[in-house]
């Protein structure tokens, strides 16, 4: 019911939402929750175990109960809080876990078999047969018990990732950090002033107190103008600091358009990363719940959110309100409502030696509240006062067991809160959090006077920390009266009296964990629920380990807490995760020739972060396997044009360039003359296969190595870490130079005829023998010509800079197509290379050594390399070890697939048995079937062996023949052609 | 995390990429024998407290870094150049 | 003879103007890796001498527009515009670059903000201003990005990644313009 003259809400604007389907009226400054409650609707959620009715418990982000779920379709966001979403025109709200309905929802049935679901009931009922749990039990308790669904589908809207930085970060905007961040701000601090609410002002929105001469909320107001007007600052709202990190990192939620309709290219939320050279803690305290019987009946509330519902939103959860309470400050609760004209049915403080002055309503005091009545809506307590018990009508309890500091932040980085007894809370340790600074009621320091100093004084301590001053601060008066209250967690009694509401989780299960002999706080915890999901214990955790304590025979402080844990509110996956959607997920990287490529059709497929054309279909070719076998032919028969750029190409200068290469492969590159090419082979320390490739030298002291596409920054980082960390006394210099080259492998008897066309000077086999490189010019342009080839053909590799790419890579293919070859892709480039037996990362995968690939003679005995020295172990040089070698098919079967294993023929296909391994297949139009390569223990010396193959992934069997894995050419007689 | 690189100044650990202990700063001689090889590229102390560790600022300068670290706290106390600390023999 | 045509890294992507932000290419001329080998105060002079540009120090740019050089990281600067004085290589280890970097400028009121969204950085006046010049990373890319005037950036990717580039910055730009 909204109360005339109360709350911060704009009654000019009416905003009009929907909530299942019927249509409510709120205003401007609604929350979903106040202006359901101005409706009158205290219903709004099902419990997460028992289906049992709720209604809101708080009026913030600690909300446990009231989660709905908000728009629908792949829009719809469950699970959430009903006190944080605002409202707007068309909001479509939607209550969750019950079905069919919220008023009726069938699964309350749960809450009569309770006696059955207690603490660790799964761990003990759903025992056998063991089978059922994942096929039975599991699908049945996921949909019985649970929280909102998720959509389905894929989640269009637009999240968002941003870095800030600061020189003071200041978490909570309330009267504290409002202090410290003029204080900061004033000193010409850069300040950032991050809060959780639409409205900065923290509980000062909520309550009637005056600071100075003006209403609370009104002073924040004018801090927030004067701040907004500083450019050293920056106000963040609808902000919650989520973590603290390493390093002065800090994680924050921007919520920054769910107050609103969607509009175009506007995030939904933005997920920043902070860096904060210092940071002041100002997150204020959240109320604890009392548990008694029935405690969680729609209307039964904690007494500060009351205040807030009537002080910021101008509406009274009920008619006839009841206050309960152990504190002092819950009496504000009652005389605000009173003074607002709303009927206070009752006081009752659970101290027996309190007084509460000039109260116009009925006060008991050394009382308690023992039971709530009422289902869907709360409509007596009974009370327990000296004289007995009695009933009071009433449809709304405001009820207070003390204040929490909100300590969490301070625990992020394994840090402990420290007990204290005075106020019945934790408080943090001091600097639990480097360059973190807790000020007011988080450090257990409630009256505003002394939040507003504190403030000032945390800001006075962060600015010099920094390096600056601080300038002299008037704090107003403001209301500065003493903190009082008796500890009381749970009222004694029959029945239910709930701690964790959004775990279902009662005294009761708390108190079975202990007897279970779940006596650690961390044990409690995971056998009763309590403290999980969303509300992470924000509400309970106190009250429940108090109640573990009394259980266990042990003080709080040493029952300990469990640990705080980012993020403090849910952060959805999409917000982290902002930007890595489709293109988003990776950087996509282009050769100079994928718009033609694509333009003849080519499908393109990834490697690496490169994309690469697979084949090039023609017209008629109804299979990838007719295009690749075609562009094979033309490598073998006239000429074929493939896009190389992708290899990693690394420049390398300076006169101890040779050292370096023969430091990093196990062959000689210092003896290689200038003007030619060779292949050489790097192992890692431990005597593996690092990578292959070719390199060039150029120059006396100028070498240009190629990598494979896929270790070109592994090969980069290790040629940094020789350079930078092995032998930092080498003049040597090197860098990538990958992205300036466009190369072209040009292919095939026919490769010489093309190019001598387009070469500044016409090369022969004498200018130009196999292993030859130099400058040439191609078409005019500066260019480089490598006489290597990855097919066993007479092949080149011809570069220009990347800017020309595009052009000579259509020259190429036109003129190798007028002489009847034509561009060709990776499965040609595969089976070519496999013909041939040359190895990629497929063969050379991290596990082989030189030896294993018949390249151990490779390894120079002339010097030391990297790997050498263990590469020489007995174990990485036996001859039983898996060794490369061909394979054919035999038998009736001819198909053979990469990743089957080998087995002796008749031996059982078990791993016992294991051979070997396929690593790469084609099919070769010359030979008329099917290669591959593989791994074949003591294979070399098996040459002629059949042997079986068997794919237990794809159900393939066959037998293969063992043979050398050069399957044309072996003499190499067409590459020096 | 952050790491204050010595060329670059304090930057997100995004930026780099990490290798492990610095211990690979000293490479056996071929000849050193396998325990020495054994202890260079296998063996690892597991201290809880200071470390000392390899980082490559790869998203950055390319400089391969030393960071002595706290394994319990997460303390960064030193960064220096890899080429710093070969020099100096620290 | 055909002749070669060039295109550049940016070719058919830019220019985008969303907002108080707007990213064009940047005909940045020649682009020169320049790595001294062991004579790091020859190279600088020799710079000094054939191009009259100072070699530029950590986190730092030299020259203007046309003629610049940019610290590129350890041990290395990067020459844009002029084609390499020969002497140059008497010093150092000097690389044609001039293809392999795509160079973009992003300018407006909006650039910071932009920025914020893919560089984990702070590029803001106070702590970047006119004459800096850092690598980082932009989003998952391995940049370099110099300050070049008040809202004005100039920052370089490898050219292979340009579609990349502009698709990360149009996303920020379009969501920085969004918020109004």
């Amino acid at each position: 019911m909204r109360i005339a003259g109360k709350g911060l809400i704009d009654r000019s604007k009416a905003v009009t939402f929907r909530f299942d389907g019927r249509s409510y009226q709120g205003f401007q400054g609604d929350t979903v929750a106040s202006a359901l409650l101005a409706n009158g609707q205290k219903l709004m959620g099902r419990s997460f175990k028992y289906h049992r009715p709720r209604g809101v418990l708080t009026a913030g982000s600690e909300e446990p109960n009231a989660l709905v779920t908000v728009g629908r379709g792949a829009e719809a966001d469950p699970n959430v809080r009903a006190t944080v979403q605002e409202i707007y025109d068309g909001l479509e709200v939607r209550s969750q876990n019950a079905w069919p309905s919220l008023d009726f929802d069938v699964m309350a049935v749960n809450d009569l078999a309770a006696p059955f679901l207690g603490a660790g009931f799964y761990y003990k009922t759903f025992m056998w047969p063991a089978k059922f749990w994942e096929a039975v039990y599991e699908p049945i308790i996921r949909r019985a018990a649970g929280l909102g669904a998720l959509s389905g589908k894929h989640d269009q809207d637009r999240y968002e990732r941003a870095y800030a930085f600061c020189d003071l970060l200041v978490i909570g905007g309330g009267p504290t950090g409002l202090m410290a961040a003029l204080t900061a701000a004033r000193a010409g601090a850069d300040v950032i002033l991050a809060d959780e609410d639409a409205r900065m002002g923290g509980r000062l929105n909520a309550e009637t107190g005056v600071i100075g001469h003006q209403p609370g909320h009104a002073w924040a107001a004018d801090m927030v103008a004067e701040l907004s007007a500083m450019p050293n600052v920056r106000l963040m709202t609808r902000t919650t600091v989520t973590g603290a990190y390493d390093g002065g990192m800090y994680g924050a939620l921007e919520r920054v358009n769910h107050h609103g309709a969607r509009r175009a290219n506007l995030p939904l939320e933005t997920f920043w990363r902070i860096h904060a050279r210092r940071s002041i803690l100002a997150a204020g305290a959240l109320e604890r719940p009392v548990a008694f019987q029935n405690n969680d009946r729609p209307g039964v509330m904690t007494a500060g959110a009351v205040r807030a519902y009537l002080n910021r939103w101008g509406v009274s959860p009920g008619k006839h309100v009841t206050v309960f309470g152990n504190n002092d400050d819950a009496h504000r609760t009652a005389r605000d409502l009173a003074a607002a004209g709303v009927h206070v049915a009752a006081l009752i403080d659970s101290r027996a030696d309190v007084t509460v002055e000039g109260a116009d309503f009925p006060v008991h005091t050394g009382a308690q509240v023992c039971n709530a009545a009422g289902r869907k809506e709360l409509e007596a307590i009974t009370i327990r006062t000296a004289s007995g018990e009695q009933a009071i009508q009433t449809d709304c309890l405001a009820m207070s067991g003390g204040w929490n500091p909100t300590v969490h932040l301070t625990c992020h980085m394994n840090g402990r809160p420290r007990w204290d007894a005075g106020i019945q809370a934790f408080v943090p340790m001091p600097d639990a959090v480097p360059g973190m600074v807790a000020a007011g009621a988080c450090n257990g320091v409630f009256p505003t006077r002394a939040c507003l100093q504190a403030g000032v004084d945390a800001a006075a301590e962060a600015i010099a920390a920094l390096g600056m001053k601080a300038g002299a601060m008037d704090v107003p008066q403001a209301e500065d009266g003493a903190y009082a209250m008796e500890p009381l967690w749970a009222v004694p009694g029959k029945g239910r009296a709930w701690l964790d509401f959004q775990n279902d989780v009662s005294v009761k299960d708390v108190k079975q964990a202990a007897v279970e002999n779940f006596r650690s706080v961390e044990h409690m915890k995971r056998y009763t629920t309590q403290g999980m999901a969303t509300d992470q214990g924000k509400n309970s955790n106190v009250a429940a380990l108090a109640i573990l304590a009394d259980a266990t025979g042990r003080g709080i402080p040493e029952t300990g807490t469990t640990t705080f844990r980012p993020p403090y509110v849910p952060v959805a996956i999409a917000a982290m995760g902002a930007g890595a959607q489709g293109k988003g997920f990776a950087p996509q990287r282009f050769t100079t020739s994928h718009q033609a490529s694509t333009a003849m059709g080519a499908p393109m497929i990834e490697a690496g972060l490169w994309y690469r054309p697979s084949y090039f279909p023609r017209t008629g070719e109804s299979s990838w396997r007719q295009s690749c076998d075609r562009e094979v032919g033309h490598v073998r028969k006239t000429v074929g044009v493939c896009d190389v750029s992708t290899l990693g190409k690394i420049d390398i200068q300076g006169p101890d360039a040779a050292k370096l290469l023969d430091f990093v492969y196990t062959n000689m590159f210092s003896t290689l003359p200038v003007g030619r090419v060779r292949y050489g082979l790097m192992l890692r320390e431990d005597g593996h296969v690092m990578d292959d490739g070719t390199t060039a030298r150029l120059g006396e002291a100028h070498y240009v190595m190629t990598t494979t596409t896929a270790a070109a920054g592994q090969v980069m980082r290790h040629l940094e870490f020789v350079t930078q960390c092995l032998h930092p006394e080498w003049q040597v210099a090197f860098a990538s130079v990958t992205e300036q080259w466009a190369q072209f492998a040009v292919a095939g008897p026919k490769s010489r005829e093309l190019l001598n066309g387009l070469l500044g000077a016409e090369i022969d086999g004498e200018s130009w023998p196999f292993m030859a490189c130099g400058e040439v010019e191609v078409c005019g342009v500066q260019g480089r010509l490598f006489r290597i080839s990855f097919s066993g053909e007479h092949a080149y590799e011809v570069a220009v800079p990347a800017r020309f790419g595009a052009s000579l890579f259509d020259l190429l293919v036109s003129r190798a197509e007028a002489l009847g070859g034509g561009a060709y892709g990776m499965e040609a480039l595969n089976v070519l290379r496999i013909e041939k037996g040359f190895i990629t990362h497929s063969e050379i995968h991290g596990r082989t050594t030189a030896f294993d690939i018949g390249m151990g003679r490779m390894v120079s005995a002339r010097k030391d390399c990297i790997g050498k020295t263990l590469a020489a172990r007995p174990g990485l040089v036996e001859e039983t070890r898996e060794q490369l070698v061909g394979l054919k098919p035999v038998g009736a079967v001819r198909q053979i697939s990469a990743g089957a294993h080998l087995f002796d023929a008749g031996a059982e296909a078990v791993r016992e048995n294991d051979q070997g391994y396929i690593t790469s297949v084609g099919f070769s139009p010359d030979l008329g079937h099917m290669i591959g390569l593989g791994f074949v223990r003591g294979g070399m010396a098996r040459e002629g062996e059949v042997i079986r193959m068997v794919d237990h992934l794809r159900g393939l069997e066959a037998d293969v023949e063992i043979c050398h894995p050069v399957f044309l050419d072996r003499e190499g007689e067409r590459v020096r052609g | 995390m952050r790491i204050d690189c010595p060329l670059c100044g304090s930057r997100d650990r995004r930026e780099f990429y990490y290798q492990g202990a610095a211990v690979a700063l000293a490479r056996p001689a071929p000849d050193a024998g396998e325990a020495a090889w054994d202890d260079y590229l296998h063996l690892r102390d597991n201290p809880a407290g200071q470390t000392r560790e390899l980082w490559h600022h790869e998203g950055g300068c390319s400089a391969w870094l030393v960071v002595t670290r706290d394994t319990v706290s997460h303390e960064i106390s030193r960064v220096v150049l890899a080429t710093d600390a070969r020099e100096a023999g620290a | 003879m055909v002749e070669l045509t060039a295109k550049t890294a940016c070719d058919g992507l830019l220019p985008l103007i969303i907002g108080d932000a707007e990213l064009v290419e940047v005909a940045a001329g020649a682009l020169t890796s320049l790595a001294p080998l062991g004579d790091a105060a020859g190279l600088g002079a020799a710079l000094e001498k054939v191009h009259g540009l100072r070699w530029p120090d950590p986190l730092r740019a030299t020259g203007k527009q046309g003629l610049r050089c940019i610290w590129f990281g350890r041990g290395e600067a990067l020459l844009m515009g002029p084609v390499p004085d020969p002497a140059l290589a008497d010093h150092g280890a000097v690389v044609d670059q001039s293809d392999a970097w795509a160079v973009v400028q992003l300018k407006g009121l909006a650039a910071v903000d932009v920025l914020a969204r893919l560089v984990p950085v702070d590029l803001r006046e106070a702590s970047f201003k006119r004459g800096h010049s850092l690598r980082t990373q932009l989003y998952h890319m391995s940049a370099s990005i110099t300050k070049t005037g008040a809202d004005s950036f100039m920052i370089l990717v490898f050219r292979s990644m340009a579609a990349t580039l502009v698709h990360d910055m149009k996303t920020a730009m379009e969501a920085v313009a969004a918020r109004g």
